[in-house]
């Protein structure tokens, strides 16, 4: 056996490095720890009287495979578990047919969902434009989500019995929505609700069919609130670049002077079509670039998690010097929507955290956040159950209210087990826990508001 | 011996579990306690351990911090937290009764075939 110099040793293990940084689930740091294992390994078998390459080859091979090793990696972050399929060093040629297939599948669903999203407009000379308006607002969700679930369904191969549950919610829905006479002439505040709340019931079904049987792992939620935030990103992309495109469109023609054709064309036909088929085509992107939008989405939370803060303390300052106002039931809702946001980049913030990552400073600044949030929240919250003392219920109030003690609930308990995790006396899945676990509760809800308000209030 | 593949991924966890339950200890060490503990007759892929300990310290059963060696090496220390040690108390609670039982079912049987020759 020839004897190689340390200096050889060095480059071998420097190759080896290489070797291992090239599989895309194996990090920097986990590289530097099992770089410490192999040369620790290699001390002591030289110890033992070895060589330096003999050393060098037990010890790579002590280590074990590398293809193993990194799938083991991947296993950890389930969620990266994609980067070892797509970034294997040799594509199997049957997978990029199978890759084809999915496409293809999204685009006739995605035909088929503004197909469907269309088909009633056409009855316009039948109904009235306004029974026409009602109709979409309500069943919009009915005619283009359905296409979803179904790419999720075939994707997952859904077991029977979970296919009969979606299948018959869709169908309570439906029917109860359709069938609740609306008082549209008063101030049609049910009638408003349910518009806003459906697609919110609809969107955790097709949650559902996502996380399929892993339904209940938490894991497999949290990697569905992360589709929905690709998703949602991936869509406002495609709309942005539709409306480019709609907008050039109108100006090239005008050039020829048809521009009212042109307008009349993009406005019934290709926006209704281009909408409702965006959302599979968006679909199909999260999964297939996923690494695209990855990368992203951290960033976009690094940006505006610090902005948001400053703006909350700003205000929350604002609040202290100015004596209390009258506070409306429109600022309840802006309110409910701050809290919205704040939910959305702290629970996007969190999926996409690296799990391994210590406490960092970002970590705190989400705990200012929250709790500026909260404080604010609470300040209007207080405000607000003195004036519906005062003035009684309605159901905009219930509902406004209603989805403000949820958020608070959540981020309040949020803030207890971040505290916690910054103190080292949780992990950070606990968060994740909860989180996930709170899904449900916003499915109720909004099914509440959406399906029996209309009935009882 | 080399054990199956589904028998390690049962054994690893409350083996590293207990081995840092000991004290607290990095990669390597904890390989080498193994090898230590079982005379060389337990093997297993090394790399195999990371990914484990990574996973632990996740649940938190586990707390991780990166330090420098005296040979100049970084290196990752893991201790196991209170939450860790429950749940290897949890753990060794049922490693105990299997074992108990498949000691009892194998000595009821008498010796095997390759004992008796």
């Amino acid at each position: 056996m020839t004897t190689i110099s340390d200096a050889d040793l060095e480059a071998r293990i420097a190759d080896w490095r290489a070797f291992v940084e090239r599989r895309q689930t194996i990090s920097a740091s986990d590289a530097d720890e099992l770089e410490g294992h192999l040369r620790d390994q290699i001390d002591d078998l030289r110890a033992a009287g070895l060589s330096a390459e003999e050393a060098f080859l037990v010890a790579v091979k002590r280590l074990g495979a590398l293809d193993h090793l990194s799938l083991e990696f991947a296993r950890d972050y389930s969620t990266q578990l994609w980067k070892q399929l797509v970034g294997s060093p040799s594509p199997a040629p049957e997978r990029s047919s199978l890759g084809d297939r999915r496409l293809l599948v999204a685009l006739a669903l995605g035909a088929g969902a503004g197909l469907a999203a269309k088909i009633p407009s056409l009855f316009s000379d039948v109904v009235s434009e306004n029974s026409l308006i009602i109709f979409y607002l309500h069943n919009i969700s009915f005619l283009v989500l359905p296409f979803m679930t179904a790419y999720f369904a075939w994707r997952r191969r859904l077991p029977a019995r979970m296919l009969a549950v979606l299948a018959a919610a869709y169908v309570v829905a439906i029917v109860t929505v359709n069938l609740t006479p609306f008082d549209i002439t008063g101030d049609g505040s049910t009638f408003v609700l349910t518009a806003i709340h459906l697609p919110v019931v609809m969107w955790l079904l097709i949650g559902l069919a996502y996380t399929a049987v892993g339904w209940n792992s938490s894991r497999a939620r949290m990697d569905f609130i992360r589709f929905s935030g690709e998703w949602f990103i991936y869509y406002v992309l495609i709309a942005l670049g539709g409306g480019v495109l709609c907008g050039l469109t109108i100006a090239v023609f005008s050039a020829v002077g048809a521009e009212e054709a042109a307008a009349e064309a993009i406005v019934t036909w290709v926006l209704p079509l281009g909408a409702a088929g965006a959302t599979l085509v968006a679909t199909w992107l999260v999964e297939a670039k996923q690494s695209v939008v990855e990368n992203m989405a951290p960033v976009l939370t690094k940006i505006f998690t610090p902005l948001f803060t400053v703006l909350l303390l700003v205000f929350l300052v604002t609040l202290a010097w100015q004596p209390p106002v009258d506070v409306e039931r429109e600022f309840l809702i802006i309110f409910d929507l701050l809290l919205l946001v704040v939910l959305a980049l702290f629970l996007y913030s969190l999926s996409a955290r690296d799990p391994q990552r210590p406490v960092g400073l970002f970590d705190r600044l989400q705990l200012v956040l929250l709790v500026a949030a909260l404080a604010i929240d609470l300040y209007v919250l207080i405000a607000m159950v003195s004036r519906i003392g005062a003035f009684g219920f309605s159901a905009n109030k219930i509902a406004s209210l209603g989805l403000n003690i949820i958020l608070l609930s959540n981020l309040a308990w949020s803030a207890v087990l971040l505290t916690g995790f910054l103190r080292g006396r949780r992990p950070i899945t606990a968060l994740e826990q909860w989180q996930t676990d709170y899904l449900p509760v916003y499915l109720v809800w909004a099914a509440i508001v959406a399906l029996v308000f209309p009935l009882v209030l | 011996m080399r054990l199956g593949k589904d028998l390690v991924a049962a054994v690893a966890t409350p083996l590293v579990l207990s081995i840092l339950a000991e004290g607290e200890s990095y990669g390597y060490a904890i390989s080498k306690r193994v090898t230590e503990l079982s005379g060389g007759e337990l093997e297993w892929d090394d790399g195999m351990l990371y990914p484990l300990l990574h996973r632990l310290e996740r649940l938190g059963h586990v707390d991780a911090a990166w330090s420098v060696a005296e040979t100049g090496r970084k290196r990752k220390h893991y201790t196991i937290t209170e939450q860790g040690l429950a749940f290897l108390a949890e753990q060794r609670q049922q490693w105990e009764v299997v074992v108990r039982t498949l000691k009892k079912v194998w000595h009821d049987e008498g010796p095997t075939e390759g004992e008796r020759r």
